[in-house]
């Protein structure tokens, strides 16, 4: 019974939180956002006290529930887990095996100095649930976006306004390996050795291990209808019972109670363990090595130049070029994230608000110090002034949440315009498409020739009221280059 | 529109056609053919085969023309096998409705060295050349609309291309094509500096050119100019937009079209017509009016009506239809199988749709591509088709009533990035006008398209507004 309340639960958060990084609809997440903000080192960047101590209090009574139910990383290894035991005499596959303590507290301690020394490569790395994160944005998203536009397509043809066709992009390559790699080596870790990573490796783990080893209640074995099979260490995917000792190392278990029903005497209940000590050991056994990420340069493409196209027959579309990304002195934090730095010091790089992003502005930074954490630019499109979706999904307080009125007043950067793209001053026409489209009136229109009301009109940044959306760049004609781009502030401002 | 003082109104319209509006028996007619309806009367037996195609004959040269001409404009389209980007004329299916045309009488075909992104001529000629040259009228035109093409030597080099991409050695109607546009220093550049129309004149003196006329957009001035020339160039047809809603009610600097047809008529000059459809704008009508064309004539598609008044007047040679679906050239032949004129009833009828029409907030564009391509890449045509099919179903207007808010914005947003890739729509145009000279309905299409891009805009902020709300 608590085994199947348990997988219920499970599956549950992990398609929930799924759902969150697949969203196309951008409405999910004001039911599900709870779900990214309830895990551990998220809500501990956050400082959400009450979803720690919620954490830290049910694992202290139950063991780490946590990381069965809540942590979708777990639950995805149990999936895969269990998948393998489903092959032919794979099922009892596990044997009790001596705790790897020493490579643990290494981790967690590596783990935290990085955050504290703020070199976010390191426990973005390690951090269990931007894993899960990279994974579904990288490579789960894009599947779900190919399979929505083809219903999209399907409704089009139905005249059916209840799909509709998304771009699906290829945002950035580190990512890609990134996710392409902890898939590969998180599936085959579980699929031979079950929990291995999450008692090695994961610094939650190791964290809310400690707790549990004091946990109220756990599973315990009955000596006297014990008869020593083992079959239980033999089930235990955290090779953590030790059966002929009857003893189990708490630090381990991830409270699946999956022994519980293997146990055919009847000899292994959850109930309290008082008093009954874990088993330790002062082994250390070097196991499983983390690989280390190196970043790969996103190619830009590059597009053959194509002036306006000349009319001379009716008919066709003028080519349009990509655009490429400026040279951004600073780079663009999104709003609410306050300022460069608090960004970086508190984003795990889950991906969740790059792939929630609506407009496509949000992408991960290829650049080493803020690797896979979210960076904007405006070649897709632009920080629309009534959208503040990736401040209502971050779960770690990265991107404080802010409201769409709010948005508006904060400065994330200011207009700078380039003289040498301008179309009315290359291509000789009327243009303005910056100024017309600025949700914060803050470009003006003078003339280029200066006391010349005849002349055509060139724009005037008021870089006061500019809030750096970025709109102005995204539809200048001027391409690939537009000729105004946006330059971020380290710091936000309050306008 | 300067001469629309001249009042000439509805009744001027039934005097002039007059006669000629023979009022057959409705009840033998009802059943509309090829459209795939049933009859649901009792009277007529389901669908009736198609009669006889309706001819009129040109005075000047006695050619049997059809009432029914083929305009080779918007030919069928299929993608490029070798750039999937690039849209190409699909031969084969144009090759199947000329020879359906031809084999149900249809025998005027309109082209331009500029249509079809300069391909129309080209395969025009390969499907007429698959059929002996005395059954067929090609007309064709001095499109000579570029500043590279003014010189002589050019202008009669795109002459002498027609001939050759149409396969033939005379033309049977040449056309200045669209004059108007851009008032007569325009026309004086593009024919007469530079001696292209002396030029064209001995060509129709020497036979390769079997009537000539011209097409007329715009300025009124030139129109005139050139009529009250008529004797020393003599005319043998001028090609005008009329339709039901230009006779009394032309937009922008177009001219009525009863003004129009009256100078003709008055000179004995037949016209051909373009624009029956309004670019197929009459052919969809929104609800209301829809509801009163269907209480008349229940089973007649909207286009049939407009075909059907477009053939009315007895001196229309011939009216054009750019047809790329076989749907529409059996829907048109039936209407010209024989023509049932309108009766002065159904004319007065007409002539309220198009007041009602007009004050509609559709977009007046005929999608005939003069415009294209846009410089900075906009699809203009389509835009302005998306806006205007939500015009005519009531998309726009939902979207200020609350209840139905989020169905239509959903609806208009949807279809707009379906009908329209978001690099080419409205919020791309930088209002720089130079489509503006090239609109023959002189849209003013940088101030439609910002204000279709600051409707989409409120649009987009309602969605949130009203979700968080």
């Amino acid at each position: 019974m608590l085994r199947k309340i348990r997988i219920v639960l499970a599956l549950v958060f992990l398609s929930g939180i799924s759902l969150l990084f697949l969203d196309l609809t951008g409405i999910l997440h004001r039911w599900l956002a709870w779900m990214a903000k309830l895990q551990f080192i998220p809500a501990v960047l956050a400082l959400n006290v009450v979803a720690v101590a919620f954490l830290v209090i049910l694992t202290f009574l139950f063991g780490r529930v946590y990381c069965s139910v809540i942590c979708p990383l777990g639950v995805f290894q149990d999936i895969v887990s269990w998948l393998s035991g489903k092959r032919r005499g794979k099922c009892f596959r596990f044997r009790f095996r001596k705790p790897a303590t020493w490579l643990r507290l290494v981790v967690l301690g590596a783990f935290i100095a990085s955050l504290v020394a703020g070199i976010s490569i390191i426990y973005t790395l390690i951090e269990p649930y931007s894993a899960f994160g990279r994974m579904m944005s990288a490579l789960a998203a894009p599947l779900y976006g190919l399979t929505n536009n083809l219903f999209a397509s399907v409704a089009e043809r139905a005249d059916s306004y209840l799909f509709y066709s998304v771009d699906v992009w290829f945002k950035s390559m580190p990512v890609l390996i990134a996710a392409i790699v902890t898939f590969i080596i998180i599936t085959v870790i579980a699929w031979s050795r079950g929990r291995l990573y999450c008692n090695t490796i994961c610094p939650v783990g190791t964290v809310l291990g400690t707790i549990s080893r004091y946990s109220v209640f756990g599973i315990k074995i009955n000596k006297s209808k014990c008869n020593g099979c083992g079959l239980c260490s033999k089930a235990c995917k955290s090779e953590c019972i030790d059966g002929e000792a009857h003893r189990v190392d708490y630090s381990r278990c991830v409270a699946c109670w999956d022994c519980i029903g293997t146990c055919k005497h009847g000899a292994i209940s959850f109930t309290r363990k008082s008093g009954c000590h874990a088993a330790t050991s002062e082994d250390v056994k070097p196991d499983g090595s983390r690989r280390k990420f190196l970043a790969a340069v996103g190619v830009v493409g590059t597009a053959a130049a194509v002036k306006g196209t000349e009319k001379i027959v009716d008919g066709g579309l003028a080519v349009i070029e990509d655009k490429k990304i400026p040279d951004r002195k600073t780079p663009i934090a999104p709003p609410g994230a306050i300022g460069l730095n608090h960004l970086k010091q508190h984003c795990t790089a889950c991906q969740l608000c790059i792939s929630q992003c609506p407009n496509e502005v949000l992408r991960p930074s290829s650049d080493i110090e803020t690797l896979f954490q979210p960076v904007v630019s405006f070649e897709r499109g632009y920080c629309r002034p009534e959208c503040s979706t990736c401040s209502q999904v971050c779960p770690a307080g990265a991107i404080k949440a802010i409201t769409a009125e709010e948005r508006t007043a904060i400065q994330v950067g200011h207009a700078v315009w380039i003289k040498e793209n301008c179309v009315p001053l290359t291509d000789g026409v009327e243009c303005g498409n910056c100024a017309r489209h600025c949700p914060a009136g803050a470009i003006m229109m003078v003339p280029s020739e200066p006391g010349n009301e005849e002349s055509l009109k060139i724009p005037a940044v008021n870089a006061e009221r500019c809030i750096g959306c970025g709109a102005c760049e995204n539809l200048c004609p001027s391409r690939p280059f537009s000729a105004i781009y946006v330059e971020g502030h380290r710091l936000h401002r309050q306008i | 529109m300067k001469k629309a003082d001249k009042n000439i109104t509805r009744r001027s319209f039934l005097k002039r056609v007059g006669a000629g509006s023979a009022v057959l028996a409705t009840g033998a007619i009802t059943g509309c053919v090829g459209s795939g309806q049933q009859s649901t009367t009792s009277t007529v037996a389901g669908k009736k085969s198609i009669g006889e195609m309706t001819y009129r004959t040109c005075p000047s040269s006695g050619d049997r023309v059809s009432i029914l001409g083929y305009g080779c404009m918007r030919w069928p389209t299929k993608k490029d096998s070798n750039n999937p980007d690039e849209e190409i004329i699909d031969q084969d299916a144009v090759n199947d409705l000329v020879d359906y045309a031809l084999k149900h009488g249809v025998n005027y075909f309109d082209t331009s060295p500029v249509y079809c992104k300069g391909e129309s001529e080209r395969a025009t000629g390969i499907a007429l050349s698959r059929h002996p040259r005395n059954s067929y009228f090609i007309a064709t035109k001095a499109s000579n609309f570029n500043e590279k093409t003014w010189p002589l030597e050019k202008s009669v080099e795109m002459y002498r291309n027609s001939l050759k991409m149409l396969q033939t050695d005379y033309i049977d109607y040449y056309l200045l094509h669209s004059i108007g546009q851009n008032g007569m220093e325009a026309f004086n550049n593009r024919y007469i500096n530079n001696g292209f129309l002396d030029f064209i004149l001995k060509e129709r003196q020497a036979g390769h050119i079997r009537n000539l006329g011209f097409s007329y957009h715009g300025d009124i001035a030139v129109f005139d100019y050139l009529l009250a020339n008529h004797d020393k160039y003599k005319w043998d047809f001028v090609q005008i937009q009329l339709n039901y809603v230009d006779w009394n009610h032309a937009s922008g600097r177009n001219t009525n079209a009863s003004y129009l047809y009256d100078e003709l008529d008055k000179r004995g000059i037949p016209a051909v017509i373009m624009e029956p459809l309004l670019g197929g704008r009459l052919a969809d009508m929104p609800d209301y009016l829809a509801r009163q064309f269907k209480e008349r004539r229940p089973e007649d598609s909207f286009a049939r009506w407009a075909f059907r008044y477009a053939g009315t007047p007895p001196h229309v040679l011939t009216v054009l239809s750019g047809m790329s679906y076989m749907e529409h050239l059996e829907d048109n032949l039936a209407t010209y199988s024989p023509l049932e004129p309108c009766t002065a009833d159904e004319l007065e009828f007409l002539e309220e749709v198009a007041k009602g029409f007009i004050s509609s907030d559709a977009v007046p564009c005929t999608r005939c591509q003069y415009c294209m391509p846009c410089p900075y890449g906009l699809d203009i045509p389509s835009i302005f088709d998306h806006y205007n099919k939500m015009v005519n179903d009531g998309t726009i207007e939902k979207t200020t009533r609350s209840d139905a808010y989020n169905s239509a914005r959903r609806k208009f947003l949807v279809g707009y990035d379906r009908s329209v890739p978001k690099l080419r729509q409205a919020s791309h145009c930088i209002g720089c006008k130079q489509c503006e000279s090239h609109c023959p309905q002189s849209i003013k299409i940088a101030r439609r398209m910002q204000k279709i891009d600051s409707y989409v805009e409120t649009l987009k902020r309602g969605e949130i507004y009203d979700a968080q709300s």
